[in-house]
């Protein structure tokens, strides 16, 4: 049997969703014997190499270079998953919407505590920042959502097992959690 | 004077005739940042940075919020390391509410909860995105160098190493009823505590955990030694260390004061009262990093740049209080040759000596009746300022929170651990840059050199990318002989215009 491609990434996020796919413990050997991991922050594959079965993105988009990988997850992969709160709703990073970026940057690096050589990072490579923290739906197609802040092991796998058994993966209510 | 190779790298006179090789996004570490290298026709290198190019902003959207929900928000910084951000925060505000001095059992459940913390990342770290590097080469094949590679080669060393992880993240759901983002500490305490059955639960594992740690302190220890030369030297240089430090000297995570060691371990300051690490540390801002460069004041920007996390906290160490990581660290001092371990590498062998410390303190305190209590919480007098500062998997955490009458967040000031390590890994990559690239042909293997450095520190790049900022463009145009012949600016409300135009 081939195995299924899987790429993740993490957008605007905490990493915590990657920790609870991780968090299926022993069962990782088994995951194993499934998938075939592409691009993901566990390897060093720094590019989805080939159309992949399965994209796993957290986290939210929050700046240019966000919205490029975003775009290279949709076009590589066949099954676009949007993964915790942030990836669904923008998510705590979102709570910045709601303020002015001119104060929290001067804030931040010119009237913080403690600062000196104040200045605002202007350099080139610097990503442009999105006025807007996006959930990925605002951006591109996305298949499915995963909610949770994380989503559990528990749902983690048993989503996993579904989709790549052919079934449509709908969750029981247990496996689906907001916090 | 403390790094060797140093400034120099750090910003080329002439960028735009360099040609550019960017490592995006650096992988196998938690968060987002890039490598950016500058080289001259012949490829020597004359620029090399790590930059954080992500913001988030946690430091200015919880401003307006009340106090008690700041440790749910901003354990949201970081996946790996959430009760770090839990417990800093949930620390300044038990300082708000009055209640500098727990009770017993909230204090030793915050502290069990802390270690089982420290378990899970180190192990995380170690096995699960540095060991490939270690265990097959820096040069290996892409393919296998990743957790998966070292399960199909090590099945035994990567079993005990996702089984650790499984400990401390139970250790964590336990305590906190989810093994990401749960809740345990409130304002002057916890929200429950220790029930026997778990208690018991938990003992039946620790002596396997305790005896994993112990084989992974030899696996890191091995594996530095079987090269020493070449690990003692790669991305090395000298530099001040700052970490907590227990009243008695010994290694201290949870609480205690400051201390500060220069290059030679001599004091720089000593068991400084966290409230005070305002006037002693202070953050630099570069034009081409969100993220900022600390400090100790009285050394300088210059000079005053330092060390935290694992290398940190055992030399600056007297002592374990544990006896087997005690046996581990002594060992572990000898690198050192009568002062500090400088090597980058040697963090590996520090981070597993420190897992084993928080597996026999987790052993210790499953035994300890205080942590079946049922005194919870307390309150005391009322302040307005508070500062907490743990000593995160990475290094020294520190949170201060300003609040009103009305309890709402006015103020809030994050240094989190691998901002504190910004300078240490940027002097990494200028050192591995300068030593292996330097004049060769890059490939994909010599590239991850410099990877390996940056691991070395196991940043988490979330947790550092808090600051919330908008870029602000500043095009300009001139003509061929350099001349400025236009300028606009947009400035983060999106208003463009020419400056010095009326």
């Amino acid at each position: 049997m081939t195995k299924a491609t899987v790429a993740t990434c993490s957008l605007a996020g905490c990493f915590g969703c990657h920790m609870s796919l991780l968090d299926i413990d022993e069962k990782l050997l088994d995951l194993l014997q499934l998938v075939e991991f592409d691009r993901s922050p566990i390897n060093d594959i720094k590019h989805i190499s080939r159309p992949v079965d399965v994209g796993l993105v957290e986290g939210g988009v929050c700046n240019a270079e966000n919205v490029h990988v975003l775009q290279e997850f949709r076009r590589m992969c066949k099954v676009l998953v949007a993964v915790g709160e942030c990836a669904n709703t923008g998510g705590v990073p979102s709570m910045r919407n709601g303020v002015s970026l001119k104060r929290c940057l001067e804030q931040s690096f010119i009237r913080g505590l403690g600062i000196e050589g104040a200045q605002i990072p202007d350099d080139p490579e610097l990503p442009l920042l999105l006025n807007r923290v996006r959930p990925l739906h605002h951006i591109v197609k996305v298949d499915y959502f995963l909610p949770g802040c994380p989503p559990s092991a528990d749902a983690f796998w048993r989503f996993l097992t579904e989709l790549l058994a052919g079934r449509d993966p709908a969750l029981p209510r247990e496996l689906i959690r907001f916090d | 004077m403390l790094s060797r190779v140093a400034a120099p790298l750090e910003t080329a006179t002439h960028p735009e005739a360099l040609r550019r090789v960017v490592i995006e996004p650096v992988s196998r570490v938690e968060g987002h940042g890039k490598v950016t290298l500058l080289l001259d026709d012949e490829g020597h290198v004359r620029q090399a940075r790590l930059h954080i190019a992500e913001f988030r902003g946690f430091e200015t959207f919880i401003q307006g919020r009340p106090y008690r929900e700041v440790p749910v928000l901003v354990q949201r910084l970081c996946g790996i390391c959430p009760v770090s951000h839990h417990l800093a925060a949930a620390k300044a505000i038990d300082v708000l509410v009055g209640a500098r001095t727990l009770t017993p059992t909230a204090e030793k459940l915050r502290r069990l909860l802390h270690l089982g913390q420290t378990l899970q990342s180190h192990a995380l770290h170690f096995f699960h995105l540095a060991s490939p590097d270690l265990l097959f080469g820096y040069d290996s094949d892409v393919a296998s160098r990743n957790i998966i590679g070292v399960i199909q080669a090590h099945p035994t060393i990567a079993l005990q190493g996702v089984k650790l992880r499984k400990y401390g993240q139970e250790v964590i759901r336990i305590l906190s009823g989810k093994r990401v983002h749960g809740v345990l500490a409130i304002p002057g305490g916890v929200n429950r505590s220790l029930s026997r059955d778990d208690g018991e639960s938990l003992k039946k594992d620790i002596d396997q955990v305790v005896a994993w740690s112990q084989g992974a302190v030899k696996t890191a220890r091995d594996l530095y030694l079987a090269d020493l030369e070449k690990n003692a030297a790669f991305g090395s240089f000298r530099s001040n260390f700052v970490s907590l430090i227990a009243r008695d000297g010994s290694l201290e995570l949870y609480d205690g004061g400051l201390r500060a060691r220069d290059h030679l371990g001599h004091e720089v300051f000593d068991h400084l009262n966290c409230d005070r690490y305002l006037r002693h540390i202070h953050e630099e801002v570069k034009s081409w990093s969100y993220m900022k460069f600390p400090f100790i004041v009285a050394l300088g920007s210059d000079e005053g740049w330092y060390r935290v996390g694992p290398l940190a906290r055992l030399n600056n160490a007297d002592r374990i209080r544990t006896p087997l990581a005690e046996s581990e660290r002594a060992v572990f001092a000898r690198l050192g040759e009568g002062g500090p371990v400088h090597a980058t590498m040697a963090y590996h062998e520090a981070r597993m000596i420190e897992m084993l410390y928080a597996a026999e303190a987790i052993r210790e305190l499953l035994d300890d009746p205080d942590c079946y209590g049922s005194d919870l919480v307390i309150r005391g007098e009322r302040a307005f300022e508070g500062v907490g500062v743990v000593e995160a998997p990475r290094g020294t955490l520190i949170h201060h929170y300003e609040v009103d009458e009305t309890d709402a967040i006015v103020r809030a000031n994050l240094i989190v651990a691998t901002t504190n390590n910004n300078n240490a890994m940027n002097t990494a990559v200028r050192e591995v840059a300068a030593r292996d690239l330097d004049g060769r042909e890059l490939t994909e293997g010599l590239l991850n050199h410099i990877e390996v450095a940056i691991r070395a520190y196991d940043p988490c790049l979330s947790c550092a990318t808090h600051a919330l900022g908008a870029m602000a463009l500043d095009v300009s145009l001139e003509d061929a002989s350099g001349l400025l012949v236009d300028r606009l600016v947009r400035d983060s409300d999106g208003r463009v215009a020419r400056p010095g135009a009326p």
